[in-house]
Order: C-alpha cells, then structure tokens, then sequence
C-alpha cells in the first residue's frame, strides 16, 4: 500500500525543496505541503505543477487523491508563525 | 475534430467553465463537489462538462492544462487552477474579484 513517506521521498528526490509533509492513512487520499524556494515569485498553478512534474506520473496510477499546498520560505514563515 | 480542437472551443464558448466529473447536482468526486460549491458561494454562472461521459476530453484536458487531475477551471480561457487553487483564491477573496470581473 502507498504510504505517505513513499511520496515524500519522490518529491523530495525529484525537486528542491526545503519542507515536505505528506498525511494521509488510507493508501489513497493524501495531504501534502511543499515548501520551497523556487516558487518564490510563481503562481499558484506552476507552483503545483512543479510537484506535480516531481511526482512524476504518479498522479495517473497509483494516487488517487492528493491536495497540495505549496508555500515559498517566507509564506511557510509565515505561518507557522500564525498558527503559535 | 481533435480532441484539442474540441476543448478549445469549450474554453472559448464558455466564459467560466468547469471541467468535473458529474454535474452540479450529482458531482461524482469529492474534488468536483468541491469545486462547485466554491463556485455557488462564489456567486459563479458557470457552465461544466462532465469528463466521465467523454474519455477523450477526460485524458485530453490533462494535456492541454498540463494538469493531471479533474477539476479544472477556466475563466476567460484562462487556466486558474484545481480544487486547492479555487479553495486558497476563495478563502482570500481573489477568485469573487476574478468572476465578477470576467
């Protein structure tokens, strides 16, 4: 079964990023955040495209269900800040 | 008529349009449910296609956005995003502006 740090590790080999959290238990939806600098800048669209291009097909087969939120460093800063 | 040529004509025929599966009343994803109820909330006339009636738009629209998963909205042939795009321009009030200026 797909676990959360299977498609940790496939970001995270596949782009530049300083942060990723994937959630999810079922094997079939899951949650990630992606921090990284290279979105400074970017829309959100090719934002997740990156991470889409970095899951590298995956989203055809074997995810069924993945919500993304990306964040530059200063945004995740931000709010992490927020959420104290 | 390619599959290409066919979407492009949708995007051009309708100002908001939302590529989902199922319709409005009977979405078929948690996703696409999503997705029109942020464009009801939104105050959105909006028209949709139903990928699942149609296998090729339903593997062309991933092409042609250069996205891999349905829902998929455009305003003003424009590709504004997915269900986590249209969920972050609701929450910061951005896509009300986008819609009511289409």
């Amino acid at each position: 079964m797909l676990s959360p740090i299977d498609i940790k590790n496939v970001i995270q080999r596949n782009m530049q990023c300083e942060v990723v959290e994937v959630k999810g238990d079922d094997g079939a939806h899951f949650e990630a955040i992606i921090v990284s600098n290279i979105f400074d800048n970017m829309s959100s669209v090719k934002q997740h495209q990156l991470v889409y291009k970095a899951l590298d097909g995956m989203m055809n087969e074997e995810i069924h269900a993945l919500s993304i939120k990306t964040f530059t460093t200063l945004q995740w800063e931000e709010f992490k800040n927020g959420e104290k | 008529m390619t599959t290409e040529d066919k979407i492009s004509n949708l995007i051009e025929e309708n100002k908001i349009l939302l590529f989902m599966k199922g319709n409005p009343k009977f979405p078929q994803c948690g996703f696409s449910s999503l997705a029109c109820q942020i464009l009801d909330a939104s105050g959105a006339n909006y028209e949709t296609v139903d990928v699942l009636q149609d296998q090729d738009v339903r593997e062309g629209i991933k092409t042609y956005s250069n996205w891999p998963t349905i829902p998929q909205l455009y305003i003003n042939k424009e590709f504004i995003g997915g269900a986590d795009i249209m969920r972050e321009m609701y929450e910061s009030g951005e896509l009300t502006k986008v819609i009511s200026g289409s």
